[in-house]
């Protein structure tokens, strides 16, 4: 298998995709946004409670690819108990370096969610990775519409 | 089948050679092309066209009076008798040039309608059709009030022949059905089906893409009223299609677009249509296209049909066979009738990790819904991966293909 490959699926991808954190559906009042990608029909909804501007609690359901599911996975564990201009802050960091433009203050920002920087080298994948990012960027905008990548 | 898995009577490796991109690498790999249901690869001969045609040949046609622009008509025209003679229509006039299977059903769907739909009547489709000859009729209803009814179809991805028969009334107007699933590879009993249809009065259209050209289809034969395919699933360019259209249903539909070339007499008050089929051909047509496409059924026809046809179902056979030794791959769409289709899922590993791993071991497959998201519901699943299979895939990259699927095993294990 090629070294991309390995750096795309590695461990910590695949146990979170296995073993997803925060799997979770958060009954109300937490808010719930929903994320669509049309392309490939993945699906998933992001449970938050905010409190004091600060993320309180997070869950999130849904069906999708590793990639995907891993990446909703992990940005759950990374922004729980975070304020919300942080998370701005991470979401700014994270798609940057996803789509291969990450500086190494970013990198250093993403902590463990660094190990899905390899995305970059996958075009077609970017997506799946930053699907759970714009649906949880929805949610704390309040939008009704689903998120989608597009 | 000889034991390497290589037939006796086909050699696909005396093609190969004519399709330039199949001899190209993917990061370093050589090519392994099996998304052939999406679209095929050109050969030299359809590429050449194209090329000639645009460095020594180019005019409009049905217009100028020059050279070139004779010749521009003769090769158009020529190429609607090649196709004519490929369905075996009963006439040129029943060959319309259009963009391609979608543009063809949207045709109908839409003119159709305009002459013959009124608020309560019904269109009849099947649970595995592509969006595209779903989503034509859904408009079709919502600008007639007409009512949309889905024949089911059952575990193995065949349609229900009996519930389909229940379900034509006396209110259906028409029915559209794919004569292959693009999804499934499900081969319609489409004869059996038109029987049924007429019987009670009720004109079918068949959504011929993943067809042609796989099994050898004669519109008169299967005595369909309608019959929709692209260019570009046949080896011949994108952007080109045809709508085959029985002469008594074409000549007492409107056209659906105004312009040039559709027109008999045009004043600033009134207009008279131009003959079949130029009334459904509005505006300069994708001269190019048409002709390379014409190239490409001289091509199909050289290497023949039935060659093809007894070819591909082997290597259907020999994939299915190989496929199914892996462990935790599922097959969906199981019809005893199929075209080289393999659409499956594998354990836990979703079509789309599938397909990246795959892609960088040189091999194309399609991973999602295939646009036909009603019949993945059916099967409860999101997304599947698929092969498909042409005449010049080989016995050796259905092995690649197995050998990748196992990489994808090791990683989701």
């Amino acid at each position: 298998m090629s070294d991309e490959l390995r750096e795309l699926y590695q461990e910590v991808i695949l146990d979170h995709n296995k073993k997803p954190r925060n799997f979770v559906q958060l009954k109300p009042p937490a808010e719930s946004s929903e994320g669509y990608n049309p392309l490939c029909g993945d699906r998933l909804t992001i449970y938050l409670q905010v409190r004091n501007g600060k993320v309180e609690d997070i869950g999130f359901q849904g069906a999708g690819c590793a990639i995907s599911k891993a990446s909703a996975s992990m940005m759950t564990v990374a922004v729980k108990g975070r304020t919300i201009l942080e998370v701005n802050d991470l979401f700014d960091a994270f798609h940057r370096v996803v789509s291969g433009g990450g500086s190494e203050t970013d990198f250093e920002k993403l902590g463990s969610l660094k190990a899905l920087a390899g995305v970059s080298e996958f075009p077609a994948r970017v997506k799946c990775a930053s699907l759970a990012w714009h649906t949880l960027k929805s949610g704390l905008n309040h939008t009704d519409t689903p998120a989608t990548t597009e | 089948m000889s034991p390497t898995g290589v037939s006796k009577t086909f050699n696909p490796e005396d093609y190969r050679g004519d399709f330039p991109v199949l001899s190209e690498k993917v990061y370093g790999k050589s090519l392994v092309y099996l998304d052939n249901a999406a679209t095929t690869q050109k050969p030299r001969p359809v590429i050449e066209t194209i090329s000639r045609f645009y460095s020594r040949e180019n005019a409009n046609i049905h217009r100028g009076v020059f050279c070139l622009s004779e010749q521009a008509t003769h090769s158009y025209e020529s190429a609607r008798i090649k196709v004519q003679r490929f369905i075996n229509a009963a006439s040129t006039r029943e060959v319309v040039f259009v963009r391609g299977t979608t543009d063809a059903v949207n045709l109908v769907a839409g003119s159709f309608s305009k002459a013959f739909l009124k608020p309560g009547d019904e269109i009849l489709i099947t649970h595995l059709e592509h969006h595209s000859n779903i989503v034509p009729w859904q408009m079709a209803c919502e600008t007639t009030g007409a009512v949309l009814k889905v024949a089911p179809v059952n575990e193995l991805g065949e349609v229900i022949l009996d519930e389909f028969e229940k379900m034509l009334t006396s209110k259906t107007k028409i029915a559209a059905v794919a004569h292959v699933s693009n999804a499934l590879g499900t081969v319609n009993p489409v004869r059996e089906m038109i029987r049924l249809a007429h019987a009670k009065q009720v004109p079918v259209l068949l959504d011929g893409a993943q067809a042609v050209p796989h099994p050898k289809v004669d519109v008169q034969d299967l005595d369909c009223d309608f019959y929709a395919f692209s260019g570009h699933k046949m080896f011949g360019p994108t952007g080109i299609g045809v709508l085959y259209g029985k002469e008594q249903w074409l000549e007492k539909m409107p056209p659906v677009q105004g312009g040039g070339d559709m027109i008999r007499t045009v004043s600033l008050t009134q207009t008279t249509y131009n003959e079949l089929p130029y009334k459904f051909e509005a505006g300069t047509p994708h001269i190019v296209g048409v002709i390379a496409l014409g190239s490409a059924v001289d091509y199909l026809q050289q290497v023949g049909l039935d060659k093809i046809q007894a070819y591909e179902k082997e290597l259907l056979d020999y994939a299915t066979k190989s496929l199914l030794k892996i462990p935790g791959l599922k097959i969906l769409g199981q019809a005893r009738d199929k075209a080289s289709v393999i659409s499956f899922i594998l354990g836990e590993a979703h079509a789309h990790d599938i397909g990246t791993i795959l892609d960088r071991e040189g091999i194309a497959i399609r991973a999602g819904h295939h646009c036909a998201m009603p019949i993945m519901d059916f099967f409860k699943v999101a997304a599947t991966a698929r092969a498909s299979f042409a005449f010049y895939n080989t016995h050796q990259e259905v092995d690649a293909l197995a050998a990748a699927l196992q990489k994808v095993q090791e990683v989701f294990r």
